[in-house]
C-alpha cells in the first residue's frame, strides 16, 4: 500500500507541476480573450476594464496562479470566456465521452491483441508470423488521421453506421435499451479508429514478450514434460509475461489519448479533443488549461491504474517495497 | 559488412534520395501549385492515353482535352477532336530550385490541354504539383524538428547524466513534467499560446520550434540513461585518471557511444513530427493556404461533398504511409544493427 500511495502522492505532484508549467506558458501568449472585445464598438472601454478587474487579468503571475488555484479549490477550473461559463461546467461531460470512447477502446484493443499476439509468438517464423508481422507493419504505416477519415468513409459508402457525432437527434425520446444501443453504434466507429491504431503497437510487444518468456528454461521444461502447448502458452508463459505487459498497458495511454483527440475531432464526437480545438481557435486559454489539465489527469490516473495492476500480479514489486 | 549495416544502408540512401529530391518538386511538377483552373474545380486524375479512337497506337501517352459536361458542376468529358502527346522538358510557370530560376518541367502537355496526374482541388489546382511542393514542408518540417528535438535530449540528457547531482534532479524533474502531458495535448497547449494566423514562413519556423520544443524529453531520459552507464566504464575512468577534461571526455568517449540510439531516435521521430505537422495543419494550426503543406491539402476532405465524391483528395495522406514505411524500415534496420553491435 506505501508504494500505491508514493505513486498517488508522485501523481499530484506532477500535476501541481504541470498546472504552473501551464500557466508560466500562458503567460507568455501574446493576445488574450479580451483583447477582442476591446476592438468591438458596442463594447465601452470601461466595460473591458471591469471585466479586466473581475477576472483579474492585469495581476501579476503568481496572484493569478492563486486565484485559478482558488477556482479549482471550488470546483470551478477557472472561467471561460468564450463560453461565459465556468471551466468545469464544460469539462465534465466531454472528459466523460472521451472516457466512454477511450476506455472500451483500449479493452477490445487488447482482447484481441493477446490472443493474436500469443499465437504469432508460438507460431515463431512460420507463416501465420509472418502474415501477423506483415500486417502489423502495413497498419503501422498508416496515420490515425487518415484512419479515422478513411472510416468515416466506410460510414457515408455503406450507410450501416452514422457519420460522426455521438447521438442521434431523437436520443432524448428512445427508451432505456434503445438509448444503449443508439449509443454504441455509434461508438464503433471512432473506437474501431483507436483499436486500428493501437493493434500492431500492442500485438508486436505481446509477441516479443511472450517469445522471450517461451525462451526461458522452466518453459521448455514443461514442454519437455509433456504439458500442452495452449495450456502453456495462455495459463503459463502470458502469467510470467504479465510484468512487461502491465508497463506496456501504462506507457500505452499517452499515445492513446493523443490518437483519441485527432479521432474525435474528425469524427465529431464530443469528447476534450474537439473542445481542446474549440478552446484554441477562440483564445480561451482557461479553457486550454483545463483541457490540458484533465488530460494529463486521465494520463496519471491510467499510470495509477497499471502500477496497481503490476502490484497485485508481481510478487517482485511487493518484494521490493518491503 | 554484416546484412544488418547493408539493409541500413540501402534504407538511409533511400529516404536521403527521397529528402533531397523535394528541392526539385518545382521541376517534377508539371504546374506551379497555386495555379487556378477556376474552371476545372475537383477534375479527375488525367487520363493517359495511347490508342487513338481511330485505333492507331502511339508509343508517346497523350491526353485529350478535358472540358466541363455542359449542365454540371464537377461532371467532366474529353474532347476527342484532338490528342496532346505527353512531352517532356516543357517549358511552363518558372519556379526556383535553391535561389536559381528555371521554367522548364519534367513532363507537360501544350496548353489549353492540361495533364493533372492527381486530378484538382476546389480551385482546379493540380494535386500532383501541390503534392511536390508540400512535400518540401511536410517532409523537411518532420526532419528538422526531429533534429531540435534530438539535439536538446542529447545536450539535456548528456549534461544531466554525465554531472548528476541537482542538474541531473532539475532535468528529470522538469522532462518528467513535460512526459506526464499526452503527446498531442501538449504540442496544443504550447500552440495555443501563440498567434492564430501567421504567415507560412513563419509557421513554419514556429512548428518545426514547436514540436522539437515539446519533443525533447523522451530522447533526453534515454541519453542519460547511456551516459550514465557509459561514465563508469574503465576506459573513461582511465581517461580521467589520465587528467582529460569533462569536454573531451564527453566529446570523445561518452557521446560516440550513444550514437546509435541517436540514429534510431531520428528515424521514429521524424514520421512522428512529420504526422504532427499534417495533423497541426489540417487542424487549421499549422501552415495556411495558399502555400500547400500535407495537412492543409488533406484539410479539404472535412467538407462532406469532398469526402465522398472526390477520392484524389486523399492522396495526401496516403502519401504519409510509403513515407512511414521507409522510415520504420530503417528504424528496425537500425535497432538490429545496434543490438548486434552490443551483443
Amino acid at each position: 500500500m506505501r508504494y500505491l500511495s508514493r505513486r498517488l502522492a508522485h501523481g499530484f505532484l506532477v500535476l501541481a507541476g504541470v498546472s504552473v508549467l501551464s500557466f508560466v506558458f500562458v503567460a507568455l501568449a501574446p493576445g488574450e480573450f479580451l483583447n477582442e472585445m476591446r476592438l468591438d464598438p458596442r463594447i465601452s472601454p470601461e466595460m473591458v476594464a471591469a471585466l479586466r478587474d473581475r477576472y483579474g487579468l492585469d495581476q501579476p503571475l503568481p496572484l493569478k496562479y492563486l486565484h485559478w488555484l482558488q477556482s479549482v479549490v471550488r470546483g470551478e477550473l477557472g472561467f471561460s470566456f468564450a463560453y461565459d461559463r465556468p471551466v468545469a461546467a464544460l469539462l465534465w461531460p466531454r472528459a466523460r465521452n472521451t472516457l466512454l470512447l477511450t476506455v472500451p477502446a483500449t479493452l477490445a484493443a487488447w482482447l484481441i491483441a493477446v490472443p493474436i499476439g500469443a499465437w504469432s509468438a508460438s507460431q515463431r517464423g512460420r507463416w501465420p508470423d509472418r502474415v501477423c508481422a506483415g500486417t502489423t507493419t502495413a497498419l503501422l504505416t498508416v496515420p490515425e488521421l487518415l484512419l479515422a477519415l478513411g472510416l468515416l468513409v466506410v460510414a457515408v459508402r455503406t450507410g450501416y453506421f452514422p457519420i460522426g457525432g455521438m447521438r442521434s437527434a431523437a436520443f432524448a425520446e428512445l427508451r432505456e435499451w434503445a438509448k444503449v444501443k443508439d449509443l454504441a453504434v455509434h461508438l464503433f466507429l471512432p473506437a474501431s479508429a483507436l483499436i486500428l491504431v493501437n493493434l500492431p503497437v500492442l500485438i508486436r510487444h505481446v509477441r516479443s514478450s511472450l517469445i522471450d518468456v517461451l525462451a526461458a528454461p522452466f518453459i521448455q521444461g514443461a514442454h519437455a514434460r509433456g504439458v500442452p502447448p495452449r495450456r502453456l502458452l495462455f495459463r503459463d508463459a502470458l502469467r510470467a509475461a504479465s510484468n512487461p505487459l502491465i508497463s506496456l498497458l501504462g506507457l500505452s495511454i499517452a499515445g492513446l489519448l493523443s490518437t483519441s483527440l485527432v479521432v474525435e475531432a474528425v469524427m465529431s464526437w464530443p469528447g476534450l479533443g474537439p473542445l481542446l480545438l474549440e478552446a484554441i481557435a477562440a483564445r480561451d486559454l482557461h479553457l486550454v488549461i483545463g483541457a490540458v489539465m484533465c488530460s494529463t489527469l486521465f494520463l496519471l490516473a491510467g499510470n495509477l491504474v497499471a502500477d496497481a495492476l503490476l502490484y497485485l500480479s508481481d510478487p517482485r514489486v511487493r518484494a521490493d517495497q518491503v | 559488412m554484416s546484412a544488418a549495416s547493408r539493409q541500413v544502408r540501402a534504407w538511409a540512401s533511400l529516404l536521403v534520395i527521397l529528402n533531397a529530391s523535394v528541392v526539385f518538386a518545382g521541376f517534377i511538377a508539371p504546374y506551379a501549385p497555386n495555379e487556378q483552373n477556376r474552371n476545372l474545380p475537383f477534375a479527375g486524375p488525367t487520363r493517359l492515353h495511347f490508342i487513338e479512337t481511330t485505333g492507331q497506337f502511339h508509343l508517346r501517352p497523350f491526353v485529350y482535352l478535358v472540358v466541363s459536361t455542359p449542365g454540371s458542376v464537377d461532371k467532366y468529358e474529353e474532347d476527342r477532336s484532338r490528342r496532346y502527346p505527353v512531352r517532356f522538358l516543357i517549358r511552363g510557370a518558372r519556379y526556383t530550385i535553391a535561389g536559381f530560376a528555371a521554367d522548364r518541367h519534367l513532363f507537360g502537355v501544350e496548353e489549353p490541354a492540361k495533364v493533372f496526374l492527381f486530378g484538382t482541388d476546389q480551385f482546379g489546382r493540380d494535386v500532383f504539383s501541390r503534392l511536390l511542393v508540400g512535400a518540401q514542408i511536410s517532409l523537411v518540417a518532420g526532419v528538422l524538428a526531429a533534429g531540435l528535438a534530438l539535439s536538446l535530449g542529447v545536450a539535456l540528457g548528456a549534461l544531466a547524466g554525465f554531472y548528476g547531482g541537482w542538474t541531473d534532479d532539475a532535468v528529470m524533474r522538469i522532462a518528467e513534467l513535460f512526459l506526464a502531458l499526452p503527446w498531442l495535448y501538449l504540442l496544443l497547449a504550447v500552440r495555443s499560446v501563440l498567434p492564430l494566423h501567421i504567415d507560412p514562413a513563419r509557421a513554419f519556423l514556429l512548428l518545426v520550434t514547436v514540436i522539437g520544443f515539446v519533443g525533447w524529453a523522451r530522447p533526453a531520459r534515454l541519453i542519460r540513461g547511456m551516459v550514465l552507464s557509459a561514465k563508469r566504464r574503465d576506459h573513461v575512468l582511465a581517461a580521467r585518471a589520465f587528467g582529460a577534461t569533462d569536454m573531451y571526455v564527453l566529446r570523445r568517449h561518452v557521446l560516440p557511444q550513444t550514437a546509435g540510439v541517436v540514429l534510431t531516435q531520428l528515424a521514429v521521430l521524424v514520421p512522428r513530427y512529420i504526422l504532427a505537422e499534417v495533423t497541426l495543419s489540417f487542424f487549421g494550426l499549422g501552415v495556411a493556404e495558399p502555400v500547400p503543406s500535407w495537412g492543409n491539402m488533406l484539410a479539404a476532405v472535412q467538407r462532406y461533398d469532398v469526402l465522398t465524391s472526390y477520392w484524389w483528395m486523399f492522396l495526401p495522406g496516403i502519401a504519409l504511409s510509403p513515407v512511414f514505411l521507409l522510415y520504420y524500415a530503417l528504424a528496425n534496420a537500425l535497432h538490429e544493427h545496434t543490438a548486434l553491435l552490443s551483443s
